[in-house]
């Protein structure tokens, strides 16, 4: 009973826990299915805008778009190394991504049709993904927390090139700005599903505030991001998709329309455009380099038994 | 907290420099871009050209890896090496374009040129896998045949009499041991692994052996310019190439694969523009979006 009480001081005091502190097994089981989940994402993620790399249309986008996967890639890694604090197993939370027993986020259920959508999803996906990711940077877990920093900085990289790819077709040609405005269409409202389910909806909210592994409501996060969105969506010359879009001086915020939560759970629950390709991919490139892993740990394995003979 | 990013922005500043991402077009600040007295300008655009398809085409092979690789740490890795290779690209081209002198720059020479108009080796452009034409264990061996092959040419390249050639050397230098380093190391696990991962190495060697004759064929602008101080004639670089194959092959337990060479047609191969099939399928995927909308700004 001491630890347990122990551990409540040091939540309530806005202290971090670290690896080697007494932990609820509530609050070890909710953080590594969190993090697992941000790391599958960052991971899954890498394939819509990746999808983009080959066909980038100039030199500079190509080097961006590269580097910025790649930081997805590095992302996942650290994650998956916080998560392995908590006791998980890289492996295991591999088997469960691509055996579907686990969930990234689902806006990488939806396809990337055109260059324009690596400029969106920067600029809206990334951004949503830092209203929700910077709160985290002071999350009760140590490690968690640590990295977060680090992928802030980098997601809010991302968050502007994205930006200023889209700055920089809306300055080009009527195509383009088309182009730019069909992919806003399709990523906004699926960007505003990102916070997750409405607060009277959310099971878990309760509980990972108290915890102060969470620090916001699903709602108070979304509306942050609205806010924040309408202002850039104007200078960039573009409008988002919902005709009740408008401020709202009363409340200080801007309100919006309802979103469809039925398509939100229909693509949570396997039902979206790209679930089973991105599952099969991830699928696929862990297959195909078990060949590769296998050989990795027999040499090493060898190496280890040479230096001890 | 009005805007959810605003902390994470150190300087505060509203500066663009962050749209640069990787500060590729910064490597060469300061450096004299006056073309040397007595060399002639066609020349050395066209071995600008030669360097610089070299690495733009391989980077674009190995970024097919990217969310495909065996395990994370590779994915990031590979992205790496195509990161540093398309970043030697755009310095290379920008050169070239800068030196021909009609108004060209990186993209136009990258993305509105012609398959018979690139001017890389064959050995860059083949399907090494993720595609069906390879594997990891493939990819591996033409990383090591075409890392040892470019730093021995870039370590002479650093004493170029062209102050570009010579900066984009010495920072390439750099790199390329890095990817040396990186395949060899993997040529020894693979080969030491277990018996599947020894036989794909195996195999994927052999498969790229075949284009290695191609790498010492002495082209006319490279004999010219190694002529002038300033470029390298590969031909000189054998000996030595082969002397870091050999050495890696033998810490690997492997023999040099004995395979007959992928022939040139009437004697011209990737350095005249005359490449395999597999090159008009990779330029069809990079150059598609550029071309199918003229007049775009990206």
């Amino acid at each position: 009973m001491d630890l347990e009480r122990e551990f409540d001081r040091v939540v309530a005091a806005d202290h971090r826990v670290e690896p080697r502190d007494w932990m609820p097994d509530g609050y070890r089981s909710t953080l590594i299915r969190q993090i697992a989940q941000h790391a599958h994402s960052e991971i899954i993620g890498m394939q819509p805008e990746g999808n983009w790399i080959s066909r980038a249309p100039s030199l500079r986008r190509k080097a961006i778009l590269l580097a910025k996967v790649q930081d997805e890639a590095g992302h996942g890694l650290y994650l998956y190394a916080a998560a392995e604090t908590l006791g998980a197993d890289r492996a295991e939370l591999t088997e469960k991504l691509i055996s579907g027993r686990q969930k990234y986020s689902s806006i990488f259920n939806y396809p990337t049709l055109t260059f324009a959508d690596v400029g969106v999803i920067g600029w809206l996906v990334d951004g949503a993904a830092i209203c929700n990711q910077v709160p985290l940077c002071r999350t009760s877990y140590g490690p968690y927390a640590r990295a977060m920093i680090r992928v802030c900085k980098e997601e809010s990289f991302h968050q502007r090139q994205g930006y200023e790819l889209l700055m920089t077709m809306m300055g080009g040609t009527k195509q383009q700005r088309d182009l730019v405005q069909d992919a806003v269409n399709r990523w906004w409202w699926p960007s505003l599903m990102m916070f997750g389910p409405p607060d009277a909806e959310s099971s878990n909210t309760e509980q990972s505030m108290h915890w102060r592994i969470k620090r916001h409501t699903n709602d108070e996060l979304r509306q942050r991001f609205v806010d924040m969105s309408v202002p850039q969506a104007v200078k960039l010359g573009v409008t988002f998709p919902d005709p009740k879009l408008v401020w709202n001086d009363e409340r200080g915020h801007y309100d919006f329309g309802e979103i469809d939560w039925a398509e939100f759970w229909r693509v949570v629950k396997g039902d979206g455009p790209c679930n089973a390709q991105r599952v099969a991919h991830r699928r696929q490139a862990h297959e195909d380099g078990a060949w590769v892993r296998e050989a990795a740990a027999a040499y090493a394995a060898k190496k280890n038994s040479e230096a001890v003979a | 907290m009005d805007n959810a990013y605003d902390g994470l922005v150190e300087d505060g500043s509203e500066e663009r420099h962050w749209a640069f991402g990787t500060g590729f077009t910064e490597a060469l600040t300061g450096v004299d871009r006056a073309v040397p007295p007595l060399v002639d300008h066609d020349d050395l655009a066209a071995y600008c050209l030669m360097l610089g398809d070299d690495a733009l085409v391989l980077a674009q092979r190995l970024a097919e890896w990217c969310s495909r690789a065996p395990e994370l740490e590779e994915d990031v890795a590979l992205a790496n090496i195509a990161l540093d290779l398309l970043g030697q690209a755009r310095m290379l081209l920008t050169r070239a374009a800068e030196v021909e002198g009609v108004g060209r720059d990186e993209d136009e020479l990258a993305y509105l040129r012609d398959e018979r108009e690139f001017r890389n080796v064959r050995l860059a452009e083949i399907d090494c896998g993720p595609g069906p034409g390879g594997d990891f264990g493939t990819t591996i061996a033409r990383l090591l045949v075409f890392s040892s092959w470019r730093l021995a040419l870039f370590q002479r390249l650093t004493g170029s009499l062209d102050p570009v050639l010579s900066a984009a050397a010495a920072k390439g230098v750099k790199e390329l041991a890095y990817h040396r380093d990186h395949a060899a190391q993997w040529v020894l696990r693979l080969a030491g692994g277990t018996e599947y991962s020894r036989e794909r190495i195996v195999a994927g060697l052999a498969l790229v052996w075949a284009y290695t004759e191609e790498l010492y064929v002495t082209h006319p602008v490279e004999a010219a310019l190694a002529d002038a101080g300033v470029g390298v004639d590969p031909a000189a670089l054998r000996a030595e190439v082969d002397d870091v194959l050999d050495t890696v092959l033998r810490a690997a337990g492997l023999d040099r694969p004995e395979v007959r060479q992928v022939a040139a047609l009437a004697g011209q191969a990737g350095r005249d523009g005359v490449h395999t099939e597999a090159m008009g399928y990779l330029l069809a995927e990079l150059q598609h979006v550029a071309r199918s909308m003229p007049g775009a700004h990206w």
